[in-house]
């Protein structure tokens, strides 16, 4: 409740039409909410933040949810990840690399027949675990797996 | 101007099987460039959308942190040959693409 005031707050005091349209979409959940990218999941410095921020805190893990990701990724600027959930209902995936700068890397809304499948590249600043976020029939999962990276991939 | 998608997306049964490659240069704002110093302003795609047959099957919102040119693969069940696939990008500087491929 706190944190939903202080980010509306913040909206109203910027200036421009994304500030008011994100206070606007605070207001009235699900409906212009659902179409702003979300700003404040993507800034998240911690993945515990991160995950809040996509609805996924104290999620359960599941061993249901398959991660293919090299064991070592020599190249942190292009790490393949495929994500599947064997979650029947699967609606939502998010991929979070949890040593980034900023964790969430990807949120996935699927739809209309979508499996619960996605295959991306992400890049990873350095040796951490890629935790995939899974929400389905209403209830959040997580699986992690650990990646090691020889060369980080995103600058500095 | 961004440069055109690749769409490939084909039948496997009963389901299609979709791969995407986007031009994109996915920065990340974390870096400096090495001649001036100064960092180089984050440019990435922040949302995509996917439509088959008209009907949204995919919308995604995106990081920096997805890698350079990104790639996006994905399975839908129930799609037919021959329905339309409609992939929309947006990045965080207002830039956009649309483009669009048959299920073969």
């Amino acid at each position: 409740m706190n944190q939903l005031r202080r980010t509306f707050l913040k909206g109203t005091g910027a200036a421009g039409t994304v500030a008011v349209a994100i206070a606007a979409g605070l207001l009235k959940p699900g409906q212009v909410l659902a179409a702003e990218w979300n700003k404040s999941a993507f800034e998240a410095k911690n993945a515990a933040d991160a995950l809040k921020g996509v609805g996924a805190a104290g999620a359960a893990k599941s061993a249901d949810i398959m991660i293919k990701a090299p064991d070592i990724a020599e190249n942190g600027a292009v790490v393949p990840v495929e994500v599947t959930s064997k979650i029947p209902g699967t609606t939502e995936i998010s991929i979070l690399s949890e040593q980034n700068v900023n964790p969430l890397i990807a949120e996935f809304t699927l739809s209309n027949g979508a499996e619960g499948y996605v295959s991306t590249r992400i890049k990873m600043a350095k040796t951490s675990n890629v935790t995939v976020a899974v929400k389905a029939g209403g209830k959040t999962y997580i699986a992690s797996k650990e990646v090691k990276v020889t060369i980080g991939g995103c600058g500095g | 101007m961004a440069e055109p998608m690749k769409i490939r997306a084909q039948m496997q049964g009963d389901t299609a099987d979709i791969k995407v490659l986007m031009n994109h240069i996915m920065e990340t704002g974390l870096r400096k460039d090495a001649k001036t110093g100064q960092m180089i302003p984050a440019h990435f795609i922040q949302q995509v959308n996917v439509t088959v047959g008209g009907k949204v099957v995919l919308d995604a919102q995106w990081g920096y942190a997805v890698a350079k040119n990104p790639f996006l693969g994905f399975k839908v069940k129930g799609a037919k040959a021959g329905d339309k696939v409609v992939v929309n990008w947006v990045d965080n500087k207002g830039d956009k693409r649309t483009d669009e491929a048959a299920i073969g």
